[in-house]
């Protein structure tokens, strides 16, 4: 039992990264129309803009501190931050410590940018091609994007810490009854999903409750007769595109702790998470956060010692199995409409 | 002539006249003068160039003819690769029973991974193919070790029990693939003054398959076959509602063109013998999908254009460093020159990448045809353009 859930658990962090970029992928699918393969790269470029602003951060000078010296006699030089001088030693410490976390605020407005430009760049020309076309030229967008981040930031993982407040692990064995070090679950990884919870409600109201959500809802229904009832859903779907790009970014911002990023995490995520998206049902937001969920709790069933011994291998093979199974027995996936990418 | 009309015997011809002096096309520079780094007449090069034209014409076939855009087509030549490197452990050195069993490993494994994606269309199909090939990849690095050899690829030794053929050499080394008793590494150099120029066994072998394959893709394209497979890509509701079944012209089209990955990977493992999983990644079957693109989905020649382009690209281009540039715009006073190394470093070198993507970007939103189309069209306006010269104003419209 207490393996059980702590398989679920294991499943939970992964899946929750699953869920958030399936969840951008559907947007931007039910609004425009448009399969997006360069959304794993807006994921990885939300990654990236947690590692700018830490080191952003730490930007340092040197100071001569006259108290202490170093091995040849002379007085020791030290690195002193910038964010030292502008708001003292405790508050910069923090502020530094911290950096992951603010990378959001940093990371939302800059994300929604790039989203906007893609959008209005590129993808808007694209609507009425065929959808191999939309594959074919996002495809060559995210091979850009991803050189130009490794251009700047070299193919290296680039490590970046968690707030100290949240490292280490909790143990849920001790709080469910069972002995203790039995369930051990790192503490940002518990944030980790509370966040994408967060994200995940944050986006269903936004669309459920505010006008906006409302209209935005009945252009995907129809985006015809909207278009013909004087609002301008072109507008609107931009935002949206800005608004996906957003949600896959902050996956990436908060995801940094848990994988250092580099410049081709965002095509390993996207094989995936085009998967998720396929068994959730193409167009479903419901669906795609559900399957997200699934197979990352799947797949780390699978990784257990008793799975792969089993059956060799199906850690490795564990999501595209399901995935050719639902889509061969369930064409429309998990929650998919009728009608909705059945050329 | 061989049953091909006048235009496309007059491109076949070109085609073999292109295999049959590249050695000496692509040595357009001295050996030895400052410009030989840009030669590609060396012979690993240019087998690469015709494996991989032979691969992008396979996947041609199912992509350029029926639209269905696969995602998975290198676990097809990963397979004809491992096929080929175990005739030449168990069987003999020769090359063509590896390059036979290849192929035919291939198509079943084709059939099998058709068969059952092609019960989708559009995105699910390409979805599909990824998983399959993901599926083999992943497989192939872990579970089948005992089979694929795992990390480190599968590879010959010292033991192999070769039925046909000794296991080691007379001197105690490994033999290498051959043809019967040629063998593929074998080359002859011809120097030409400051020129010279390798002619590769392996290459010619590989490059007679490529003509080969190149007369069946035209017999293919030509045929009321692949007038079928056209129906498909242009309205293939229509074509159901005509009383024609297009799953088996599809699932036929995906076995033409596996098998053609199948032969592009034997080819691989004959020129040299070893065989890794990473062929199978989905990043490989995304370079087919490249080079078909680049050069012209649905042209004859395109994808071999886009093949050699983008292999040219990697062993080429990625060779400029910041010293060749320096060199280059050395003219220039320094400030200048430092300013435009700067802007062009990205570009090349180890930045090749970011100039193909930006490229296959440029192809795909303005020549949806690849770069064929863009070359019809250059040569469309320099026709108009003659002819305007010639007798101005006679084909204008009278107002």
């Amino acid at each position: 039992m207490d393996q059980f859930i702590l398989q679920i658990l294991n499943g939970l962090d992964k899946g929750s990264a699953y869920a958030l970029i399936a969840l951008g992928l559907t947007l931007i699918f039910g609004t425009l129309g448009v399969v997006n393969f360069a959304h794993g790269a807006l994921f990885m470029l939300g990654s990236f803009c947690a590692v700018t602003l830490s080191k952003f951060l730490s930007l340092s000078h040197k100071v001569v501190d006259e108290t202490r010296t170093d091995f040849l006699g002379n007085p020791l030089q030290v690195d002193v931050p910038y964010v030292h001088d502008w708001f003292g030693v405790a508050t910069g410490d923090a502020i530094i410590d911290w950096a992951v976390p603010l990378s959001i605020i940093f990371a939302i407005p800059v994300m929604i940018g790039i989203g906007f430009i893609m959008e209005r760049g590129l993808i808007k020309h694209f609507y009425k091609r065929p959808h191999a076309d939309q594959i074919l030229v996002t495809f060559g967008l995210a091979i850009v994007i991803q050189e130009v981040v490794k251009y700047y930031y070299g193919a290296n993982p680039i490590p970046t810490p968690a707030p100290s407040a949240f490292k280490g692990s909790y143990d849920f064995g001790v709080l469910l009854g069972f002995d203790a070090n039995a369930i051990i679950y790192p503490y940002w990884r518990l944030v980790y999903f509370f966040f994408s919870l967060v994200i995940i409600g944050a986006v269903f109201a936004f669309l459920r409750f505010t006008t906006f959500g409302m209209v935005v809802r009945a252009g995907m229904a129809d985006r015809e007769t909207v278009g013909l009832l004087g609002i301008d859903i072109d507008k609107r779907f931009t935002i949206m595109f800005g608004i996906a790009a957003a949600v896959a970014g902050l996956a990436g911002v908060m995801y940094v702790p848990i994988n250092p990023p580099n410049y081709h995490m965002g095509m390993d995520f996207l094989v995936l998470s085009f998967v998720v998206v396929v068994v959730g049902g193409m167009g479903s937001l419901p669906g795609a956060v559900a399957a997200g969920f699934l197979l990352g709790i799947l797949e780390s069933f699978a990784s257990t010692a008793w799975a792969v011994s089993n059956l060799p291998g199906i850690n490795q093979v564990i999501i595209y199995l399901v995935a050719i199974i639902i889509l061969l027995t369930r064409p429309r996936g998990l929650m998919g409409r009728k009608g909705v990418m059945e050329e | 002539m061989l049953g091909l009309e006048k235009k496309d015997f007059r491109l076949l011809l070109i085609v073999i006249g292109l295999t049959l002096f590249a050695p000496i096309i692509l040595n357009p520079f001295p050996a030895g003068s400052e410009m030989a780094q840009f030669n590609a007449g060396y012979p690993d090069l240019m087998q690469r160039f015709v494996i991989f034209g032979i691969f992008a014409i396979g996947f041609n076939i199912l992509f350029g003819l029926t639209g269905y855009l696969s995602f998975g087509h290198a676990a097809f030549l990963g397979v004809g690769s491992y096929s080929a490197v175990w005739m030449f452990k168990l069987l003999s050195m020769n090359v063509l029973p590896a390059i036979v069993l290849s192929v035919i490993i291939a198509g079943l494994f084709s059939l099998v991974i058709g068969y059952i994606s092609l019960r989708r269309s559009g995105i699910y199909f390409s979805i599909l193919t990824l998983a399959f090939a993901q599926m083999s990849f992943a497989l192939a690095y872990s579970v089948l070790t005992p089979i694929t050899g795992g990390e480190t690829g599968l590879q010959l030794a010292l033991d192999d029990p070769r039925i046909l053929g000794a296991a080691q050499t007379a001197s105690g080394n490994i033999p290498v693939p051959a043809l019967f008793g040629l063998e593929m590494r074998a080359s002859y150099e011809m120097t030409v003054g400051a020129w010279a120029f390798t002619f590769n066994v392996g290459y010619y072998l590989a490059a007679l398959i490529l003509v080969l394959s190149f007369y069946m893709a035209i017999r293919i394209f030509r045929s009321p076959f692949g007038l079928m497979l056209r129906a498909i890509k242009s309205n293939q509701t229509r074509m159901s509602y005509t009383g024609l079944n297009a799953r088996p012209y599809t699932l036929a089209a995906f076995v033409i063109s596996g098998m053609y990955a199948g032969l592009a990977g034997g080819l691989m493992a004959s020129m040299d013998p070893l065989a890794g999983a990473e062929r199978m990644q989905w990043t490989a079957s995304g370079e087919v999908v490249l080079m078909t693109i680049l050069g012209g989905a649905g042209t004859l020649i395109g994808p071999v254009l886009g093949a050699g382009m983008i292999k040219y690209f990697e062993n080429i281009f990625s060779k400029i460093n910041s010293q060749v540039l320096h060199e280059w715009f050395g003219f220039l006073p320094d400030g200048l020159e430092n300013f435009v190394v700067t802007i062009i470093y990205p570009f090349v070198g180890k930045g090749w990448h970011l100039t193909l993507g930006i490229v296959f970007m440029l192809v795909v939103i303005f020549l949806p045809g690849g770069l064929v189309q863009g070359g019809q069209k250059i040569a469309a306006a320099l026709r108009r353009k003659k002819t305007d010269d010639a007798n101005p104003g006679a084909t204008k419209p009278a107002e």
